[in-house]
């Protein structure tokens, strides 16, 4: 029996060197005449392993890395193919501590299967939501995910369930799901990972969004930095058509499900929901007005669904298993698990799914391992380029929507970016200011000409040009921009610009205030 | 080298893109998309096509090109090579690497070499954050790129013979 050799094909572990890893690997177990399987999977989130190598075992997968293709002899000299021990060996890939503490309900399959593989999906659990939702009406699917409590998971946690509610009873022949699947935050790559890991479960959850509120017709609309899941996602669709699973008789329930990918080109607004519909009609992304929302007039003025990927990823396990099985995790009014994404200057930096509740510092030390460096971590951005710079002071805070709220921050789409004692907090914050800039899409002045300003203020108060007065001048302007934008992105950009000042006064030359 | 007017051949690949996507719902993005994946840009020559086929004014065409970084209005050079600059490639040197990038090649952002072999353009986030500091080079992703890892690739995208 040959022995199989798992090397993923993620886009991560790629950049690292993967596809060498995979030609002197299949190379080496030519020349030494060795009946050798390659199966290239998704990645299993541990970045600082990759590229990682696993190798099938009686007792399970064993783990190798990261890997550089000039190890590859020794490891075939050490036996690793059998078992055998190496340097570069970490056991079994499940009882490393940064994957064995996770709850991977959505990554559940990631890392596990080959992703383009039908039979492998099916032996791992896939579609098996989807089977349970044929055999429901819309409103009984809608009420699963309703009581499942799943919340948006790209960013503003709206109620997955009462969004559908709303689509499902839109009056209308034509209705269409929409993927958000434009994942520019900084920091996060969760969606990413699923697309080229595991693109059935996306598939799969949008589809039972369509049989719930009686669309026909789906997008997924992807960002073009994502060239790997774009393919990905292209063979994934067609296969699942050629099988029955989407198509004109959507497992042989006589509804038809279609579904398109459809790529975004560079824009970072239309990663807001009504910027995207812009885009997917032709149009520049500009954020539309609300209302109406994009439930009752969406695409092409229809009524429309736009989940993000994480949030859609989540619905196969919601149908199988059951709304109370995905309740029962999280704390609060957070629900279910969160795929945290850990970045920046970390040891361990990857993807931690978690229940909501869990804190910043157990995710940094426990899981990240501390700073890549080996010097203090003075600040985590949470939740993208709009997210609040979180001070050490508050990592004890758990990860809940609410609590994070409460101090003027957000989780978002769970994105963590660690920066150590040597982050200059105020270049930080003009960098928000100057992507805000770069980014907005014109529509509204806050954004448009305050993101420009706030970059000058910022620069005055740097160089101590009449500071106090423009410390007020800055304050008023993130007043107007939060309150005043038409979108979160210069609804938002003020949070980092804020949170900087107010944690580390200090790099922006003023003396932190000391308390009585 | 392509130079600001595109020859009859690149003229009817154009039309050609614009006839297989007319009909699709929201065409332009698709369309302009695959121009560009043709002739590495979206000429002004395209511009007019494109707006009699959709029905629509040469402004609107134009708005839309102009709108997003991705598209190209000038012919790039052989490889395309954007650096990330977003924040978790900051928080690992990603700041020294965009100035070793512009200083090595001795231009700025979305300009070209004058050898013709490398474009220079910024990119904000490429999800491979767990792998910062990223660029990209044409489709494939690069991670861990210290200042010895860039040079290495440029020299390698500069020993390539142009097609």
């Amino acid at each position: 029996m040959s022995i199989r050799i798992f090397i993923p094909i993620d886009s991560g572990a790629l950049s690292v060197g993967a596809e060498d890893v995979a030609q002197a690997i299949a190379a080496e177990a030519a020349t030494r005449g060795l009946d050798i399987e390659v199966v290239r999977n998704g990645s299993r989130g541990l970045y600082w392993l990759e590229p990682l190598v696993e190798v099938d075992t009686h007792a399970g997968r064993l783990a190798f890395g990261p890997v550089a293709p000039e190890d590859v002899p020794a490891l075939f000299d050490a036996g690793f193919h059998e078992g055998g021990m190496h340097r570069l060996g970490h056991g079994l890939t499940e009882h490393i501590p940064f994957l064995a503490g996770q709850e991977r309900l959505t990554f559940r399959r990631v890392g596990i299967t080959d992703p383009l593989s039908l039979a492998d999906y099916e032996a791992h659990g896939g579609f098996e939501g989807l089977l349970k939702a044929v055999g429901l009406d819309g409103a009984a699917i809608v009420k699963e995910v309703t009581d499942s409590g799943l919340r948006g998971r790209g960013g503003a946690a709206f109620p997955t369930g009462i969004k559908w509610n709303t689509v499902l009873h839109a009056a209308g022949p034509d209705k269409y799901v929409v993927c958000n699947a434009d994942e520019g935050d900084s920091g996060t790559f969760s969606d990413r990972m699923l697309m080229e890991g595991d693109p059935y479960c996306l598939i799969e959850g949008m589809t039972i969004a369509g049989l719930a509120v009686g669309a026909r017709h789906g997008y997924i609309y992807l960002r073009s930095e994502y060239p790997h899941a774009f393919h990905t996602l292209q063979q994934a669709i067609a296969r699942a058509r050629e099988a029955g699973w989407l198509g004109s008789d959507v497992a042989g329930s006589g509804r038809s499900f279609e579904l398109e990918v459809r790529l975004g080109a560079g824009a970072y607004v239309c990663g807001e929901e009504t910027a995207m519909l812009e885009s997917l009609e032709g149009k520049r992304g500009i954020v539309r007005f609300k209302p109406p929302l994009p439930a009752i007039q969406g695409l092409f003025g229809k009524p429309t669904v736009i989940n993000n990927v994480m949030s859609l990823a989540a619905v196969p396990l919601i149908l199988a298993r059951g709304a109370a099985f995905y309740r029962d995790y999280g704390m609060g009014r957070s629900h279910g698990t969160l795929p945290f994404q850990l970045a920046g200057n970390l040891r361990h930096p990857g993807l931690v799914e978690k229940a909501f509740g869990i804190t910043l510092r157990e995710l940094l030390l426990d899981y990240g391992g501390g700073s890549a460096s080996g010097r203090p971590i003075r600040a985590v951005q949470v939740g993208g380029p709009l997210g609040a710079y979180v001070p050490e002071s508050q990592f004890d805070v758990p990860l809940d929507y609410e609590a994070y709220a409460a101090m003027g921050a957000m989780i978002g789409h769970g994105g963590l970016v660690a920066f150590d004692d040597t982050a200059d907090m105020a270049r930080l914050a003009r960098y928000a200011m100057e992507f805000c800039a770069t980014e907005s899409c014109g529509k509204c002045t806050p954004c448009r000409i305050g993101s420009t300003r706030g970059v000058e203020v910022i620069d005055r108060i740097i160089a101590d040009e009449n500071r106090d007065a423009n410390l007020a001048l800055l304050d008023s302007l993130c007043d107007t921009m939060l309150n005043g934008s038409l979108c979160a992105l210069g609804g938002m950009a003020p949070y980092p610009v804020k949170s900087a000042l107010t944690h580390f006064p200090q790099d922006f030359g003023i003396a932190p205030v000391t308390a009585e | 080298m392509p130079g600001t007017s595109v020859s009859p051949a690149n003229l009817a690949a154009i039309q050609a893109v614009v006839e297989r996507h007319r009909g699709q719902a929201g065409a332009l993005l698709p369309i302009l998309h695959a121009i560009q994946d043709d002739l590495g840009w979206v000429p002004p020559e395209a511009i007019p096509v494109i707006a009699a086929a959709l029905n629509q004014s040469r402004a609107e065409i134009h708005g839309v090109v102009s709108f997003y970084h991705h598209f190209r209005t000038s012919p790039p050079g052989r490889h395309v090579v954007q650096v990330c600059r977003a924040e978790s490639c900051q928080a690992k040197g990603g700041v020294a690497l965009e100035e070793h990038a512009k200083r090595s090649l001795g231009i700025d952002w979305h300009q070209t070499t004058p050898d013709g072999a490398v474009s220079l353009e910024p990119v904000y986030c490429l999800g491979n954050c767990a792998c910062s500091p990223a660029i990209r080079v044409g489709d494939e992703i690069l991670g861990r790129v210290s200042c010895a890892r860039f040079d290495r690739v440029i020299e390698g995208l500069r020993e390539e013979v142009p097609a």
